[in-house]
Order: structure tokens, then C-alpha cells, then sequence
């Protein structure tokens, strides 16, 4: 077996013990907010012009969006606290340095659990969505695995930089300045080209911006594949960077 | 060093091994060699490069410059397949306080390629072997220092490994897990394990170590059997003496040619002498009188002290 997979293996192992809370919050948080937002804010925005947002209803608008968006904050929570505690509080990286695995595999190894819970969340929420009535083709199946790169594309250089830190203090900041703001303006609730000319620009160099519409266009049946293939290109080069960051930081951290 | 004989067919074997933290040298161009089968053990104060050193051996903190081998292979290129070899207790113990105590053992012979029926089953041996079997299913975090450091010193065995390294083993442990620690080294020890310890106590160094160095500032300032390092540091035997705080004597010149080295503490007089109850008849003769005098042995702290001086490094 190989290293990454027994980085895994020694995360499922803990999620045995948690699975089922984690999994009903996965289903409970989407049913809430589809049943909320898609539905009860919708019956007054449908009330303005459908084609600003592509002609479909406002639930099946932002359900896509907030399927990307919850691959980022489960993303963002899986690569924050944890990763810092495994480094730093738990020392958990230390003892698995000790046996044969490397630095290599707990990057992989994290990979491989990052992935693991950005498709079990974004199965769920799938579900959810199509329950509401809110999946619209045959390609949004494809949704599913744009949400996991999305969380990836966010989650992995959150986790390069976790590896540095020694308090919690900045995590907050990150939730504040960067995770929540990109939540409320990045796509979800409105059509970016709604922002201001500047703020769109920033918007698009973030991966939820490219995340969050390509979700959308798959699951309302609107996919161009050239654009597919852009908005993929962009998350994967935020995955390989994180990647590629996370081995060095956790060689500086671990590898002393 | 040049005088130093090659030793390659050594267990671990160090040639200007030297760590650097920045421009901090923590590990300044050491030279040792451990054998197969012997108990080796590394001295030092505070900061003086112990665990760095242990580090570098345990294939986890890269050399910054020297040789060193281990197990005949290199860390640089070879680290996984050492490591696969070695059973590790670090000075800061890594126990998984979200594993329960058997689960520490059994996950992590996963990371060691051993099988689930054969894991388990040294499990169980090795939780009864560090006397911690009716815990095996509690929390770890509950768990008393000495049983931590018993359930690490288990951990460390799951793979059955060649070399063990263990820093600082013993810190913090009543005299009770200390002797029960001691006594499962040395039957490690006799089924063939070679043994790397640190330590900053000196009985330990002397009960367990054929070989040890002595490490001050990043070097090694001495090196030998427990037996040797007292013999060329130390006097067969030390008579103390204390003086009442009131009555505390001139000593100028009184204590003359009495001894091979006569130290001055705050609270006693330590004269290093091969005969003790010789150098005590003296002193009364020279009309000093003691409130109490005591010959003993000279031990491994005397050699300690007085190589690594009685100042505070920090
Ligand atoms: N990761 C690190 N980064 C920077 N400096 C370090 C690091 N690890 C150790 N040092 C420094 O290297 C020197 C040697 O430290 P080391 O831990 O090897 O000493 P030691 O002999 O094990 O001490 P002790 O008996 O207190 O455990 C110290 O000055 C220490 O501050
Ligand atoms: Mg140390």
C-alpha cells in the first residue's frame, strides 16, 4: 500500500468515529439553505428580469453556486485547524516521519482525504439539489467533480500556508477577509458581471469565481466546452501550485 | 578528525556531522560510531546538540554537512528504507491523542508495512511487555507521563527495529518507571537491539551504556566507556566536606597538595583524591574542622561537571 494511503487510512480511521454527524450536516446545511434562499428569496427575486440570471429559476441559479462554494468551505476547514494541529499541536506528521513514509506521502496523503471529503459533501449536496428540483441535464454530473477541483484549487495552498502557522489567529482572518467575502461576491448569490468593473476582474482571478460558473453552466445545461476547459485549466493550475507549496512548507516545518 | 580510525562497517557511523540552524551550529563536525548490539548514549547540557544529533541519525533532519551512514546507507537517499529499521522515541513524545491506546500501536504498524494479524498480536505483546495491557482501549491524554512514555517506547518497538533511538527516556518519571524502563532496555538489549540514548541522568548513562560522548556547545568533548570517562576524569574517590555557614573557613593555601583537584562550592568542599579516608585524616591534622565529611566514589556527574563546568548553559 502506499504512503499516501495510509495517510488516509489514519484519517478515515478518526472519521469512523464522526462519520455520522459530518454526513447529516452534509445533507441538513444544503436542505437549508436551498429551502431558504432558493426558495423563499427566490419567490421575490423571480420577480425581476430572469434573463440577468440565464433564464432559470433563482433556487436552480444558486444551487450550483453554493455547491461550489460549500466544496470551498469544506475545503477551507479541512486545511486549516487540522492541518496546523498535525503539524504543530498533535504532532502527527512527526511520528508518521518516523516510520517510513515521507513528506511526500502526507501531502498525498492529504490529497487523497481533501478529495475524499469534498465528494462525499458534494454527492450529498448533489442529492439535495436534484430533490429540489434544481438539475437541469445530464452533464451536470459533471458539477460533482468541478466542485471537488474547486475545493482543491482553494483548499490546497490554504494548506501549504497552514503548515506555517503556530496560532489560530490567522485562520480567523482567512474566514473573515478571504473565505467570506468570496462566499457573498464571488459568483454565488448574483452574476459576477454584476460587481463593479474592478472587483469582476478580481473576482475571476479567484478559483471560486471559475468554480462556482462552471457548476452553474453544467447543471442548467449550458456548458461550452471551450470555456469548460478554461475554467478547469485555472483550477488545476491552483491545485498543482498548492501542491507544489505544500511540499515545500511542509519540508521547511517537518524536515528541519 | 584524523586520528579518528575509519569504522564504515559501523551501525551508525559519523564523520564531521555538523547541523546548522540558520547560523546557529547546533551540531558542530562530530565524529562517532555506534556498534551493533552495544548501548550507546549521548551526554550533554541543555542546547548542547543532543537531540539534533538524534534527529540526523533518525533520518528526519537532513545534515547540513559530514558524513553519516546508517545501517551501511545513507539518509539522504535511502531514509525511507532506514527508517523502515529504526524505532524512534522522540524527546517531545507524537503518541495520537485522537488514537485510543492499542490504536497508536496498530496504526501505526500500518505505516511499517506489518500485517493487521501480526500487528495485532505484538500489540498485545508489547503493551503487556511495558506493563500497559488492562489499558489498551483508554484515551491517551488521561494517561500519567511515565505511561506515555511506556506507551512510546512500545510504539517505537511495533516494527521490531534494529536500532532504538530514545531521547531523554526517562525524564520525568518516578523511580519506579525508570527502573522498569531500564530494565525493559536492557532485555532489549540482550535479544540484540542496538540502543542510542540521551540522557541527563547520570546513573542512567552508567546502568545502561557500554559507550557514551559527552556533547558542550555542538561538540563532542568527550568520549569513552562509563568506566573510562571516570578513570581519566575523575579520582577513584571524592571526600566532601561541609562547613557550618558561620564557621566557613579561610581556605587559603590549608587544602594544599591534599588532593589531585580540590573544587570550591558554595555549600561544600570537593576533593578529588584516590584515598579519601587518607586526605579526611589530613585535613584534621591541618586543624580544619568540618561539620561533616563523606568519601565516596567518584560517579559519572563528577566527570559531567566537571567537563561541561557547573555553570548554567542556556
Ligand atoms: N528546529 C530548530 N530551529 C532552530 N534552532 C534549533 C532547532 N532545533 C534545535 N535548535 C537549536 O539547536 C541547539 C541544540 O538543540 P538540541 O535540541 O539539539 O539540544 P539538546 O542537547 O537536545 O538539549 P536538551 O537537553 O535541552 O534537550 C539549541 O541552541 C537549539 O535552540
Ligand atoms: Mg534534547
Amino acid at each position: 500500500m502506499s504512503g499516501a494511503l495510509k495517510v488516509l487510512s489514519h484519517h478515515l480511521r478518526l472519521y469512523r468515529r464522526v462519520w455520522k454527524g459530518s454526513v447529516f450536516v452534509s445533507f441538513v446545511s444544503p436542505v437549508l439553505y436551498l429551502a431558504s434562499i432558493g426558495v423563499g428569496l427566490g419567490s421575490l427575486v423571480s420577480r425581476g428580469p430572469a434573463h440577468a440570471i440565464g433564464g432559470v429559476s433563482y433556487a436552480a441559479f444558486i444551487a450550483p453556486g453554493l455547491l461550489a462554494a460549500t466544496a470551498m468551505m469544506t475545503a477551507s476547514s479541512e486545511t486549516t485547524f487540522p492541518i496546523m494541529a498535525r503539524v504543530y499541536w498533535m504532532r502527527t506528521y512527526d511520528a508518521m516521519l518516523a516510520s517510513p513514509l515521507t513528506v511526500r506521502d502526507l501531502v498525498g496523503g492529504e490529497l487523497l482525504w481533501l478529495c475524499f471529503r469534498l465528494a462525499l459533501v458534494s454527492v450529498i449536496f448533489f442529492v439535495v439539489m436534484a430533490a429540489f428540483h434544481t438539475v437541469h441535464s445530464v452533464q451536470a454530473l459533471f458539477a460533482i467533480p468541478v466542485a471537488i477541483l474547486s475545493g482543491l484549487a482553494f483548499g490546497l495552498p490554504v494548506m501549504a500556508w497552514s503548515a506555517k502557522q503556530r496560532t489560530d489567529t490567522p485562520f480567523a482572518l482567512l474566514f473573515r477577509f478571504v473565505v467570506t467575502p468570496l462566499f457573498v461576491l464571488g459568483g454565488t448569490f448574483f452574476p459576477i458581471d454584476r460587481l463593479p468593473r474592478l472587483l469582476e476582474d478580481i473576482a475571476w482571478l479567484t478559483p471560486l469565481a471559475h468554480g462556482v460558473a462552471l457548476t452553474r453552466a453544467l447543471t442548467t445545461g449550458q456548458a461550452a466546452l471551450s470555456s469548460a476547459l478554461g475554467h478547469v485549466t485555472v483550477l488545476a493550475i491552483y491545485a498543482a501550485i498548492g501542491i507544489a507549496a505544500a511540499l515545500v512548507t511542509f519540508r521547511q516545518e517537518l524536515a528541519r | 578528525m584524523a586520528d579518528t580510525p575509519t569504522r564504515p562497517d559501523a551501525l551508525i557511523h559519523a564523520r564531521g556531522l555538523t547541523k546548522l540552524f540558520g547560523s546557529l551550529v547546533a551540531v558542530d563536525a562530530v565524529d562517532f560510531d555506534v556498534d551493533r548490539g552495544e548501548a550507546f548514549g549521548f551526554l550533554g547540557p541543555n542546547g548542547a546538540g543532543k537531540t539534533s544529533t538524534m534527529r540526523m541519525i533518525g533520518c528526519v533532519s537532513p545534515a547540513s554537512s559530514g558524513e553519516l551512514r546508517v545501517l551501511g546507507m545513507d539518509p539522504a537517499v535511502e531514509g525511507p528504507r532506514i527508517r523502515a529499521r529504526l524505532g524512534v522515541v522522540p524527546q517531545a513524545d507524537t503518541l495520537d491523542r485522537e488514537l485510543r491506546v492499542a490504536e497508536n500501536l496498530y496504526t501505526y504498524a500500518r505505516y511499517f508495512d506489518i500485517a493487521g494479524p501480526v500487528a495485532r498480536k505484538r500489540t498485545a505483546e508489547l503493551l503487556d511487555f511495558v506493563q500497559l495491557g488492562d489499558r489498551w482501549d483508554d484515551e491517551v491524554e488521561p494517561l500519567s507521563g511515565g505511561m506515555k512514555r511506556r506507551l512510546a517506547i512500545a510504539r517505537a518497538l511495533i516494527s521490531e527495529p534494529e536500532l532504538l533511538l530514545l531521547d531523554e527516556p526517562t525524564t520525568g518519571l518516578d523511580p519506579q518507571a525508570r527502573h522498569m524502563v531500564w530494565d525493559r532496555l536492557y532485555r532489549l538489549k540482550q535479544r540484540g537491539v542496538t540502543i542510542v540514548l540521551t540522557t541527563h541522568y547520570m546513573d542512567e548513562a552508567e546502568q545502561l551504556c557500554d559507550r557514551l560522548v559527552v556533547m558542550d556547545k555542538a561538540k563532542i568533548v568527550a568520549s569513552g566507556s562509563p568506566r573510562e570517562l571516570i578513570e581519566r576524569y575523575a579520582t577513584r574517590e571524592v571526600l566532601e566536606l561541609r562547613f557550618a555557614i558561620d564557621a566557613a573557613p579561610d581556605l587559603d593555601g590549608k587544602l594544599q597538595g591534599l588532593a589531585d583537584r580540590v573544587e570550591v562550592l558554595p555549600d561544600r568542599v570537593l576533593l578529588y583524591t584516590d584515598d579519601g579516608d587518607a586526605a579526611a585524616a589530613a585535613i584534621h591534622q591541618r586543624g580544619l574542622r568540618p561539620e561533616s565529611t563523606l568519601v565516596r566514589r567518584s560517579t559519572l556527574e563528577d566527570v559531567f561537571l566537571h567537563i561541561t563546568g557547573r555553570r548554567l548553559i542556556e
